[in-house]
Formats: C-alpha cells, structure tokens, sequence
C-alpha cells in the first residue's frame, strides 16, 4: 500500500539484494516492520532519529578521531531502520561462525604445536611462519580448552543472490560489540511502535557469558578468579566499548600501569594493596602488552606479563599470536583449514581470493586490475582499499606499482554486490550497503551473540563501512523462531 | 556461581580520580559564589580591588600578570571564566573534572557522566558576552545549578561503596579550603576603624561573604540581633551545623575517614586521622577576635597548608599517581 507520502514510495534498490523490501519474513514479521515505517512516516522518523542521536552525543557513547592536531569524540551515526535476520538464516549464520571459531582455534593450536597443516602443504608454511603476526614465545605454551581466540569477530557480507560469505576474521581485539547493545537500547527508547510484539533474540546476555567464559580460562588453580580488562585508556578510541564491557561483565576496568607484576604474578594496585589478577581481557595488541618481551617503547603494557602468563599464573583473552589466524592471505585458506581440521566444508563460503603473493594470483590480479578489490593484508579500518571498478587510471596504476614492488603485501578479490537496506538519508529513505559483524564467545564452548553489529556505508554507492570512514551502524534483529 | 560477592576492591585510581573530580567540582561552584559575590557587592568606584581579592585568595596574582592579563574587572573574569589556560579557570576546572569522570565510568552512574557530559559541552561554549552586565549573575546562577545537580544526581544514583567516600573526601577537604579563602576575601575589612564604616562593611560586605555561601539565612537564625565580624568568623570557621563550616567539615572528613577504615578496613587512615586532630585544636585554641587580633590572614593560611597536608596523606596512602611524600616534620598549626 504506498501513498504519496509512503517513505517507501520511491525506494528502489535496483539489482541488490534488499533486507528489508525483498521479502516478508518468518510469518510476514519484516513486511509487519515496513508496514509500521511507512505509518510512522518520513517526518516522525526524521524528528525521532536526531533525537537519537542527541541521545548517544550526550551519553557519551563516542569512538575518538584522532586529526593531526586534536582528538575529535564522534558518534557512531546510528540509523534507525533495523537489519533484520530471519530465525533460519540465523540458524545457518550461527552454524558457520561456530564452525570458523574451531578451525581458527585449531589452526592456532596446530601451528604453535605439530604443525600438521604445514607438513600437509596445506598452506605454505612461509606464510605462517614469516608472517609477522607469527609469536614464537607461543610454541608449545599449554592453552586451557586450546582456545586461542575467545572473542571472534567475523565479518559477513551478502551478495546479490543473498548468500552469506565471510569478508574477514577478527581473531585479535575485534570491536564493536558494545553498539550492538546500545543501538538495542536507543532503539526500545526510540521506537517502541516499531519493536512492539515483535519477538526477537534479546541481547543483553552478552556480558555475563564473557564474564563465565573469561571465569572458564582462568588458571585452573584458582577458585574465584579475579577478572580484569586491560584498556590503552581514555584516550583509545574504543575506550567507550571498554568501559561497556567492563561494566557489564562487572569487573574493574585497569590501564597498565595499575597492574605489576611480583615473582611472576600479576597484581592490581588498590586502596587496600596489592590484589592478585587471574583472567585479563586485554584490549590492547600483543605489541604492546609487555615492553619487556615486545615492544620496549610500550607504556601501555605491563612489564613481565608475558613472564607471569607463562608461569600459567594469568591467563589472557584473547592468547598472544592470533594475528596469524585473521591475516587477509591466510583468509584465502580458511575454507581448506575448515576442510583439514575438521572435515567438512565450510558452512559460510570465502569471497573468492586472490593471493598476490603467489605468481597465479598476482598475475590474475594483475590482468584483471580494473574488476577487482585490491586490499593490504596487514590493514584495518577500510585502509589502503582499491576499488578496481571504481578506481580512476592514476589510482589502478599507483595500486598496480604498490603490487609490483611488494606482491605479498596484498590480495584481491571480486566486488561484491553488498546487499542492501533502506536507510534515512536527506533525501528520504535510500538502499546502503551494509555487512554483519556477528561475536563470538568461547571458553570452554563457543556462544554467539544473536544479530551482531550491522554497519551501513551512508554514502550512496559506498561499500567502506568502517567508521573510520564514514560508515554507521542499525540495529541488528534477529527473528525468534515463532 | 552465585549472587553477590562480598568484597568490592577499588583501584587506587579510581579513588585519586574521584577524589581530584569531587574536588573541582566543588572549586568551580566555589569560584561562581565568589564571581557572583564580587560583583554584587563591589564597592562603587572600588571596583579593581574588588577583582583583585579574587587573585589574592587564589594565590594567582603572579600567574595572571605572568600571562599579560590587566588588572581590571574584564580581564579577571576572563581570566576566571574564559581562559582554558588557567588552570584554575572555571572551564579548565570542568575540563578536569570530567576527564576524571571519563576514567571513571566504569564506576560512576551513566546519569552522573552524562550530567556531567552535557554541561561540559555549556561551559566550554561560554561567551565574552556572558561576563558582561546582568549577565553574569545569571551565569554563575548556571553554574552553580549545574555543579547542584550533579551533587544532587550523585546523591541519589552513586553507589556507596568506599569509592563514595573517597569522593566525599575530596568534596569536603576542597569545600574547607574554599571556605578559608571566601573569610580572606574581605580580611581587609577587619581593619577598619571608623564606627559608620564598620556598620556599613559589617551589614552589605559581611552579607556578601555570608550570602557567597550560601548562610546569609542560616546566620541571622543563629546571630538575630545583630552582628560583628568576628561573629561571622566564628561562623564560617567553626559552627556546627552549617554545611560550608570548616568545623563541619572537618568533621565529615573524619567520619568517611572512619568508615574507611571500619568498613573496608583501610589502615593507610592514620596518619589523615592525626592530621585531622591538629585542625581541630587548631579551630578551638583560639577566639574568633583572638584571631582577628593576632591576624586572621595567616591563620586562614595555615589552615589551608594544612588541608592540604590531610589531603596529601590520603593522596600518600591510597592513590596510583598523586602520592605527596609525607613530610618529616609536622607542622603545627596557629602556633605562629
């Protein structure tokens, strides 16, 4: 039913897949969803979605820019039309993040131990060996439950059929979960005609089972286990998410230098002494944990950290050396490393992968330039992207010289038709480009948090979604079964 | 794995952090009362000297004219109001405080960081325009408010565990040293010899002073018939149920104090405690017109040396960063 004033009336999202206007949903739920959209209508949704976002300006809910010359607190732009993920595909979507998280697991475990996919010729052993995210103070260190990567993030695209294929593994300090939350929240706040008997997947759980899991990995001869999360401070720019984070697993938020380290064991300072430290949720990179084992300039760490986990008096989340796992060029084998570890096939497909450090796919890369993505392995955030298909002459020539003169320092990949969603911009509701970043907690067992962080690429025909870049974020739905 | 746990450990962080927030709080809603009351009741054609008691009782004077400011009124309360420099500016004191209340939200209520968060966001957009005229009044009015509401939504939301107490601690210790300077202010009317004069200081100055903390009412309640300087001396220094007394004070130091070390069995409460003993005897060893004789100024002074020693041996025994040595020689106070 489209008026005049339908916000929908002149939505057209052309040859994408659409979340929100190409299907009805579990028993017409999604349909239900634009149908309350389009009656609450454009203006409302307007005057509603800056309240929002005042909301989260004076809240403080913020990630720092840093400029040359100051620190900029910027929200998260938030838009208020909800993603929503029907119970089955969240069923299939689950299924394949808890598959990933074992084959990392075991990967992990397997380079740092036997080193059984190496001997296979699975991977070329160069690749994990040389890579520099490779940490040899970890070979044949112990892990509890051999879990190496305890929070995980994955993110996931759709293409254009509306399959779900992984883009990227987070295995070191992926972040973002704390949106996913707060947009919940702004969301019940701000629209509670549009939630209203809808029945979705809570997300308040997540805390709690990162506190059980972080409990779980503690040293096992500790009984009640002081948990803590290490945070590079006010200053970082996800120091909001680890004050969230902190405050819902209930444990206190510490900087470096409010822990020591005696006799190989970790204290924290407080008003009444020195209290032991058991489990640290570190969100801060391996570099800079302990300026006497990695980086020496690091203020951020804690001198001879290092030491006392290997004494197996403090256990951290996520270990050391996971980065080996989430490289762009080690990505191109997860569905084989799936395959070898645990003997099926990957539930969630790779985007097809070029490894430019190896001569076929630097020569196909190369001969198809212009119809690729060329990304840095070594970069988040969105950086150092070419768009083949978007780029000018001078930008594919200066992407063609940076493969030339370093070829192992990039991958490529087919653009892919990110599906989209209607999202509120100047000109009315308009299709952007989004992906999903589900999280994953593992302890003893693997949990995932149900919907995960959606980000949105608010310029139109975007496909950047990080923040840094100009992305924002919607409320994630994920449908319960009815 | 079950409900509550039974002990609540606080980093020393925490604490130094919502001791120095507390704090300037507190100083930012003391340098309104005092812009206000300095405008208020400055005298016509006095209106320098005025402006310039604020720099004395601050102790800024060499600063201010180190930073090429001139003494007049403008130049001031810019210095006060405006100037993020100064670090004893109203907008450089909220730009600490709610820098401590950033390190501190992992404790602090959401509402007390958004309070806080939002009225950050009005100092720093104070104008030039706001000092001028009626203006002002109704700035430090803002100020004030907004300093109120976060006592008021602290009150009502913060958990009282000891970090409450070590915020207390700031308040009150902070709240004792501003009171000292508010009585300096006007420590120039005590020499006044002129009957006329004296009944004229004693009625709109004093009244001033009285008003800038808010006991303007409270005093007359308890001096109905008329008063001295001295009586409002003894007033501000030592009554025992006005909230801004030092005597009041001091006492509530003393009890979180205990509560630290009752409760949560915190030692390092000592050496504060003595401290806390030698401003007491220091209060009731002397007459308000002892005092007035032997030169209230130095005494004001002395006090203030020595919350800052309380302050130092807390500092000393519980926080991460700011730990003064303990110095080796106590000093004691109105000896002099």
């Amino acid at each position: 039913m489209t008026s005049p004033s339908d916000p929908f009336a002149s939505y057209d999202f052309g040859a994408y897949f659409c979340e929100l206007t190409a299907r009805d949903g579990d028993g017409g739920a999604i349909n239900r969803v634009r149908d309350r959209v389009s009656k609450i209508g454009l203006d409302a949704l307007r005057t509603r979605a800056a309240g929002a976002e005042d909301d989260l300006i004076n809240l403080g809910i913020t990630f720092t820019v840093y400029s040359e010359a100051e620190a900029i607190d910027r929200i998260l732009p938030f838009d208020c039309l909800p993603r929503i993920i029907t119970a089955a595909e969240w069923r299939h979507i689950e299924a394949g993040v808890k598959q990933r998280v074992r084959a990392l697991n075991a990967f992990l475990h397997d380079i740092y131990h036997d080193r059984r996919i190496l001997r296979a010729g699975i991977i070329p052993a160069a690749l994990v060996l040389g890579n520099a995210n490779y940490r040899p103070e970890m070979e044949n260190f112990p892990i509890r439950f051999g879990t190496y990567v305890h929070i995980c993030g994955i993110d996931i695209v759709r293409d254009r059929h509306g399959t779900f294929c992984v883009l990227e593994d987070n295995a070191r300090t992926p972040s973002g979960v704390s949106y996913v939350v707060e947009n919940r929240h702004l969301m019940r706040r701000t629209f509670p005609d549009l939630m209203a008997g809808m029945r979705l997947h809570p997300v308040d759980d997540y805390g709690r089972r990162l506190r059980a899991a972080m409990g779980d990995i503690a040293p096992e001869k500790v009984l009640d286990p002081q948990i803590v999360l290490l945070s590079p401070g006010i200053y970082n720019s996800a120091y909001f998410e680890h004050v969230f984070l902190a405050r819902e697993m209930g444990v206190p938020l510490v900087e470096g230098p409010d822990l020591l380290v005696e006799a190989d064991r970790v204290f924290m300072r407080t008003t009444s002494g020195l209290r032991p430290v058991h489990t640290i949720y570190r969100r801060i990179s391996d570099d800079f944990l302990d300026p006497t084992v990695f980086r020496a300039d690091s203020l951020l760490g804690v001198p001879g950290l290092i030491g006392a986990w290997r004494a197996g008096n403090v256990t951290l989340a996520n270990a050391v050396g996971t980065g080996v796992a989430d490289d762009k060029a080690v990505y191109a084998y997860m569905p084989r490393i799936i395959r070898f570890y645990l003997g099926e096939d990957a539930i969630l497909p790779n985007v097809e992968t070029h490894i430019c450090g190896e001569p076929e796919g630097l020569a196909f890369t190369l001969a198809n330039l212009s119809s690729l993505v060329i990304k840095p392995v070594g970069e988040s955030g969105g950086y150092g992207i070419t768009i083949g298909p978007r780029a000018s002459t001078a930008e594919l020539d200066a992407a063609r010289a940076a493969l030339q003169a370093d070829p192992s320092n990039w991958i490529s990949q087919p653009l892919i038709d990110l599906s989209v969603a209607p999202t509120l911009t100047a000109g009315g509701l308009r299709p952007r480009h989004l992906d999903l970043r589900p999280f994953a907690i593992t302890g003893r067992d693997t949990w995932v948090l149900p919907g995960g962080l959606t980000r949105v690429a608010l310029k139109e025909g975007s496909l950047i979604v990080n923040s840094s870049q100009g992305g924002g974020s919607k409320d994630t739905w994920v449908l319960a079964d009815s | 794995m079950s409900g509550i746990s039974k002990d609540t450990v606080l980093l020393a962080r925490y604490a130094e952090g919502l001791f120095w927030m507390a704090r300037y709080i507190e100083r930012v809603e003391n340098l309104a009362r005092l812009i206000d009351v300095t405008q208020t009741f400055e005298s016509p054609g006095r209106e320098d000297e005025a402006w310039s008691a604020l720099l004395r009782i601050n102790a800024d004077e060499e600063r201010f004219l180190a930073a090429g400011g001139t003494l007049d009124p403008e130049g001031i309360k810019r210095f006060y109001l405006l100037d993020r420099s100064n670090h004893t500016s109203v907008p450089a004191s909220i730009e600490a405080a709610r820098t401590n209340a950033r390190t501190l939200r992992p404790l602090i209520s959401t509402e007390m960081w958004m309070q806080m968060n939002v009225f950050h966001r009005d100092v720093m957009a104070i104008s030039a325009d706001e000092l001028t005229g009626d203006h002002l009044t109704r700035l430090c009015a803002r100020l004030k408010e907004g300093m109120q509401a976060h006592t008021g939504i602290t009150e009502g939301t913060f958990f009282r565990d000891q970090g409450w107490n070590f915020y207390m601690l700031g308040r009150l210790i902070e709240r004792a040293d501003q009171t000292t300077r508010l009585l300096d202010i006007k420590y120039h009317l005590l020499h006044l010899q002129g009957i006329e004069e004296r009944r004229l200081a004693e009625l709109t100055q004093w009244g001033g002073v009285l008003r800038a903390a808010a006991g303007y009412h409270a005093f007359r309640r308890v001096a109905p018939a008329g008063f001295e300087a001295a009586d409002v001396v003894t007033f501000l220094l030592s009554d025992r149920s006005f909230p801004r007394s030092i005597t009041l004070c001091v006492s509530q130091v003393e009890w979180h104090l205990m509560q630290l070390r009752s409760r949560y069995n915190l030692r390092g409460t000592v050496a504060a405690l003595e401290r806390i003993e030698e401003v007491r005897a220091a209060l009731s060893s002397n007459s308000a017109n002892q005092l007035i004789e032997s030169g209230l100024h130095d005494f004001l002074d002395c006090l203030q040396r020595d919350l800052n020693l309380l302050a130092g041996e807390i500092g000393y025994a519980f926080f991460r960063d700011w730990r003064p040595e303990p110095p080796s020689q106590k000093q004691s106070l109105g000896a002099s």
